[in-house]
């Protein structure tokens, strides 16, 4: 773009941003922090301003903020045009229209697509429409749990021991609610951190009370007269009788919306270059649509050049931030998104960090610490290098595997390391096999292609 | 005043639990536990403790008129690049 072409567009552009939750509201921040003073819209589907979620699972369930109130801070002034409570219908890239569900028209110079995921709905639509079948994605949705609990149910059924499944079960126990988890692999987390952390993980449900129930599916939720859940039925034929059944079966990606835009986005997210552009569905990257956020998957260069989609809060900061900079910059000023993945959690009590892609691990170690006092380091490795780390309660320690992660540093892991015990000899870190899905892996590994395999291109109908 | 804290970056010093109890606490060893909305009597705790975060993690708006505590929030924009 010529410099004329790109002073006039930080002027007086017109930049659309669709998702007005934390990666939008960054990339808005972003954007007028480096100069960009044209027209800013942002469209979002909920009728609130960007709120935080990972309270809604942790302190507005544990009674310790309101569900209403996570609005998130603002580092500056934005002056945009919020588009609140209406949904974007369609995009039409050849026109540079996103279309809205009350039937207006955007017009923009620059597209950024924040949309982010939904949570994956009971599959029996009947069943899904019973009183006390939650789901765990927007404030409404804490809200509506945290009521539930409240109310003291008998007891609290969770499928899917996921993280958001494993922090709700956290706060039922603390509210001294009985409640059962059912997971469909081997334990709690494996799908995000393997079997032998996912042992860990057993340990710490069980003990707190959690009735745990591995390697089962559940069948069936049955209601009663009044349209109220009232049990689950299970692949080993036992049935729990419940009144609040709390769905965790991961996410959904928010792209239905622009089926037939010819954009390479599908069922696994929205494909984008490192420098956040997405790619049309022939794996074309285009010049003016960006993504950000839970949305994109996007290639790593520590990672082999892989599309990862990573459902990591700090992932739609960073990516926020940089899609942001690269709409408004020419080509040799642009940055590429090379963040390195983080992820943070909390369940009874303890502190779960990681850093890295833990996924792609093949074996693990336990350089500090223990897994039988559960205050750990463990780090995975990968054809013969660190790729990954995760911490319980040892916090710490994680920056400085994020540098080796960095430097490609040999596993085994050769360094003497403080509190290194007996047990601190690598062992296959017990992924399950990826194409069994377990319940919602935060991190999704999704191969070379930009186009979406899964998707199939039907071209929109005028 | 909103606030959220990049819990990334917290290591669980505690610092602001310290300053600000009504706001942030510790549950268990390392865990942050934090109201997003912190009421308005709390603004010069809050200030401070934005202040006390060894690794600048917590970002709040509404602090402004409280001179260089309340730079939190300016800080993090900066942080950008
Ligand atoms: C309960 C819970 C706990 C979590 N805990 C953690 C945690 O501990 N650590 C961590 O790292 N991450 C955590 N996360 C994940 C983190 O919140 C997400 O990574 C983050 O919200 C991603 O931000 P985003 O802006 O990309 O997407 P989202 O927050 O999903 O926002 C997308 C927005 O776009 C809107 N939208 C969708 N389609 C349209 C459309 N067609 N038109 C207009 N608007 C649309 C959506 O309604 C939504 O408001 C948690 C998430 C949840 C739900
Ligand atoms: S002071 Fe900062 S690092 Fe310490 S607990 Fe609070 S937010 Fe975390």
């Amino acid at each position: 773009m010529s410099a004329d072409h790109l002073g006039q567009l930080r002027r007086e552009g017109r930049i659309v941003i669709v998702g007005a939750s934390l990666a939008g509201l960054r990339a808005a921040e972003t954007l007028r922090a480096e100069g960009f003073a044209g027209e800013l819209t942002l469209i979002g589907d909920e009728p609130y301003e960007p709120y935080d979620r990972p309270p809604l699972s942790k302190s507005v369930l544990l009674g310790k903020a309101s569900p209403h109130r996570t609005d998130l801070p603002h580092r500056r002034e934005i002056d945009a045009k919020w588009r609140l409570g209406v949904a974007a219908t369609g995009l039409d890239l050849s026109a540079k229209r996103v279309r809205l569900a009350d039937g207006d028209e955007v017009e923009y110079d620059r597209l950024l697509i924040a949309t982010g995921v939904r949570a994956r709905p009971w599959f029996k639509e009947d069943e899904a429409r019973l009183d006390g079948v939650c789901l765990l994605r927007t404030r409404d949705d804490a809200d509506d749990l945290y009521q539930r609990l409240k109310a003291g149910p008998r007891r609290v059924f969770i499928i899917g021991a996921g993280f958001a499944g494993s922090e709700v079960a956290s706060a039922c126990r603390e509210m001294g609610i009985p409640v059962t988890v059912a997971e469909r692999a081997g334990a709690p987390l494996v799908g995000a951190l393997g079997g032998v952390i996912g042992a860990v993980a057993t340990g710490l449900q069980t003990e707190n009370g959690v009735d745990l129930r591995t390697h089962v599916t559940v069948t069936g939720l049955e209601g009663d007269a009044t349209g109220r859940v009232r049990a689950v039925h299970l692949s080993d034929e036992s049935v729990v009788e419940a009144d609040v059944v709390v769905v965790s079966l991961g996410s959904m990606r928010n792209t239905e919306w622009l089926n037939g835009s010819g954009l390479g986005a599908g069922p696994r997210g929205i494909a984008c270059d490192a420098g956040c552009r997405a790619f049309d569905f022939r794996g074309i990257v285009t010049d003016d649509v960006f993504v950000a956020g839970d949305v994109a998957r996007s290639p790593h260069a520590l990672f082999g050049y892989q599309f990862l989609s990573l459902e990591h809060w700090g992932n739609a900061v960073a990516q926020a931030q940089t899609a942001a900079h690269n709409m408004i910059c020419d080509g040799a000023d642009r940055r590429p998104h090379l963040w390195m993945p983080a992820f943070w959690s909390s369940m009874f009590g303890v502190n779960i960090k990681s850093v890295g892609v833990p996924p792609m691990g093949e074996q693990i170690m336990i350089t500090q610490g223990s897994l039988a006092e559960r205050r750990f380091v463990g780090v995975y490795g990968y054809k013969g290098r660190i790729i990954a780390a995760v911490s319980f309660d040892n916090t710490r320690w994680l920056e400085f595997y994020q540098r080796q992660i960095e430097r490609g540093a040999p596993f085994p892991v050769e360094f003497p390391t403080v509190d290194r015990r007996p047990e601190g000899r690598p062992v296959d870190a017990d992924f399950p096999d990826p194409s069994l899905p377990t319940h919602g892996p935060m991190i999704t590994l999704s191969g070379y292609s930009p186009a979406d395999q899964q998707l199939v291109f039907h071209p929109a109908r005028h | 005043m909103r606030l959220v804290v990049d819990l990334n970056k917290c290591q669980g010093y505690a610092q602001c639990a310290f300053l600000a109890p009504d706001v942030f606490a510790m549950h268990g060893e390392e865990s942050l536990i934090y109201n997003p909305h912190a009421p308005e009597e709390q603004r010069e705790r809050l200030a401070r403790a934005v202040a006390a975060c060894p690794v600048q993690a917590i970002t709040a708006d509404g602090l402004e008129g409280l001179g260089e505590r309340g730079t939190g929030s300016a800080q993090e924009a900066h942080d950008v690049r």
